[in-house]
């Protein structure tokens, strides 16, 4: 019988000639992850268990979700972490960017098992290595013992074909699987993406695909690697494929030239509509960054339809890029300049108000149109703040409108 | 106890609101689970209570900041349909224990409800019926004995 990626990187990892959906294997674990927001549980976790890390080159530390320090609290946490990285002597401490895209740009290589202490961990799935979020203490156990138990996961299969029309992106194509196979669609499930679309789209908008697999309850979002994620990594790791006969729970055909710019509503990420029917829907913030889409391709797409604009009055267009390489890239390029002309404004590269800790808050009643992947009531605020998810360039586009608006008719 | 009733993919920010997780400390966790989401909760709760869900229980987030503050507050199970992955094993490997039972639309919020933690019977006192919960998988059975992952990894012999 065949087998998928995620089976065989698995069955790799644990020394297994084969295994089956429903295993549980113990594997051994190439990265360890955890951030400003996770790593203090982890921390407590791994002084309870009473061990060093069990290779400090393997653990990697990342400040992001509310760096620089927002509140003596915030800064006290960072500072217990900072003192746990000198003490375990960890050099892979960074403060430059959004944990996942600091993994995919530095560590992660094709056929890695990587477990971050990040739900969002099944984005370095993009570049064909099984990723995967835990909680602190799953975090703190692999910090010590380089493995980590899973259960061997069935597989969706995803086949994405044609070409979407100008205007659609990857972020589109995402959320509307999200809309079609609701929240716990694909649950404990391995969501691979397959086809013709995929193979022809940049590594960034794989990576955007697969950020957003657990907004539908998978455990990972897997894609194959190849030249492209090759010269995309500058590493060459291993590359794992499907099986022709692989075996798959459920397959899934989606033709993305069918699909429109869609938006998330709140307060719920599979509340996904065509732009076309909340067009006129006021703003007061519009947020472009994220380890959804914060990356240069997005920020190339926003700048493109900003240029030589000016954003509505009573909007705040935030924009931060993903990680500093990003911010050098973007700012070597000229974008952020345009937005900033354009009446944008560009933060340090990190979370943002993604979590709602600094920079960016929202106020009872606003609405904020983002890029990022998870609209639920409080996440980014006020609870009573609304949350829309969109691709960037419905965000920027609707930042220059006031309004939501079909970027159609932009690009 | 008493049965907290919630509905389909309660996730991780309405448990845990991410603008309150900025700490580490149980007792004050304790205080803010579903601070927005149900104000009374936290201030009603009793020592036992247990919670009742539908799918999908605690989706989004992996902070574990969520489990650990229902367990804080008092509550000595959570009974869903389904649980999100990432919740489910932060619960297990903290100690707080799941039952994952498909009848549980037959019990209402406010019922008194009784567990057995070695059986998984649910007993509803108020209804005067009796309902199973789904057995855990093996290899989690031996972790939930073992009270968490630490001291799972400890007796294993892994650390
Ligand atoms: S950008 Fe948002 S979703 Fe991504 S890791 Fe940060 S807080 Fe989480």
């Amino acid at each position: 019988m065949g087998l998928t990626i995620t089976e065989k990187i698995l069955a790799n990892a644990s020394r297994k000639s084969e295994v089956a959906s429903g295993d549980v294997v113990i594997a051994d674990v190439d990265i360890v992850m955890a951030h400003d927001s996770t790593a203090p549980l982890a921390v407590e976790g791994l002084y309870k268990i009473g061990k060093k890390v069990f290779d400090p080159d393997k653990i990697v530390i990342v400040f992001d979700h509310f760096f620089p320090a927002p509140s003596v609290d915030a800064a006290r946490l960072h500072q217990k972490v900072r003192n746990f990285v000198t003490e375990q002597k960890i050099p892979n401490f960074f403060t430059d960017g959004v944990c996942h895209q600091i993994l995919v740009e530095k560590f992660v290589s094709p056929g890695n098992v990587i477990v971050g202490a990040d739900s969002h961990t099944c984005t370095e799935g993009a570049v064909g290595a099984f990723s995967t979020g835990l909680g602190s203490t799953d975090i703190a156990g692999a910090m010590a013992t380089g493995k980590c138990w899973f259960k061997i996961p069935e597989s969706l299969e995803f086949n994405l074909s044609g070409s979407p029309e100008k205007g659609v992106y990857a972020k589109d194509v995402i959320l509307n699987i999200i809309g079609q196979v609701g929240a716990d669609g694909a649950l404990y499930k391995a969501a691979e993406f397959t086809g013709d679309y995929v193979k022809n789209a940049s590594v960034s908008s794989r990576l955007t695909l697969c950020n957003m697999a657990v907004e539908m309850g998978a455990k990972n979002g897997i894609i194959e690697a190849d030249e492209k994620t090759r010269n995309f990594l500058g590493r060459e790791g291993k590359i794992f494929e499907s099986d022709k006969d692989a075996v798959y729970e459920d397959e899934y055909e989606i033709q993305v030239d069918t699909i429109g710019p869609q938006v998330a509503c709140p307060p719920t990420v599979d509340n996904v509509k065509p732009v076309t029917s909340v067009e006129g829907e006021k703003i007061d913030q519009a947020y472009i960054g994220t380890c959804t889409n914060g990356r240069s391709e997005d920020i190339e797409i926003a700048t493109k339809i900003l240029k030589g604009k000016r954003i509505a009055e009573n909007v705040r267009l935030l924009v931060i890029p993903a990680s500093t390489k990003i911010y050098l890239d973007t700012f070597g390029k000229g974008y952020l300049q345009e937005i900033i002309k354009s009446g944008g404004i560009i933060c340090n590269p990190g979370c943002g108000p993604c979590v709602g800790r600094h920079e960016g808050v929202l106020a009872e009643g606003e609405t904020c149109i983002s890029t990022q992947n998870r609209n639920f009531s409080g996440r980014m605020g006020h609870p009573k703040a609304e949350i829309y998810l969109a691709s960037p360039a419905t965000v920027a586009a609707s930042a220059l409108a006031g309004e939501i608006v079909d970027p159609r008719g932009y690009v | 106890m008493r049965a907290w009733k919630f509905g389909n993919d309660v996730n991780t920010d309405l448990i845990t609101p991410g603008r309150y997780t900025i700490t580490t400390d149980k007792t004050k966790l304790g205080k803010i689970a579903f601070i927005e989401h149900r104000p009374e909760f936290a201030r009603e709760v009793k020592a036992g209570d247990i919670i009742v869900a539908g799918e999908n229980f605690g989706c989004g987030s992996s902070r574990e900041h969520a489990p650990v503050a229902i367990k804080a507050a008092g509550v000595s199970a959570v009974l869903a349909k389904s649980f999100a992955r990432i919740f489910f094993r932060n619960a297990i490997n903290i100690g707080l224990p799941l039952f994952v039972c498909e009848e549980v639309d037959r019990i209402d919020d406010g019922d008194l409800v009784e567990i057995n933690f070695e059986t998984g019977q649910i007993r509803d006192k108020t209804k005067d019926m009796v309902l199973k919960a789904k057995p855990l998988p093996k290899f989690i059975q031996k972790i939930v004995e073992k009270g968490g992952l630490v001291n799972f990894l400890r007796s294993e012999g892994y650390v």
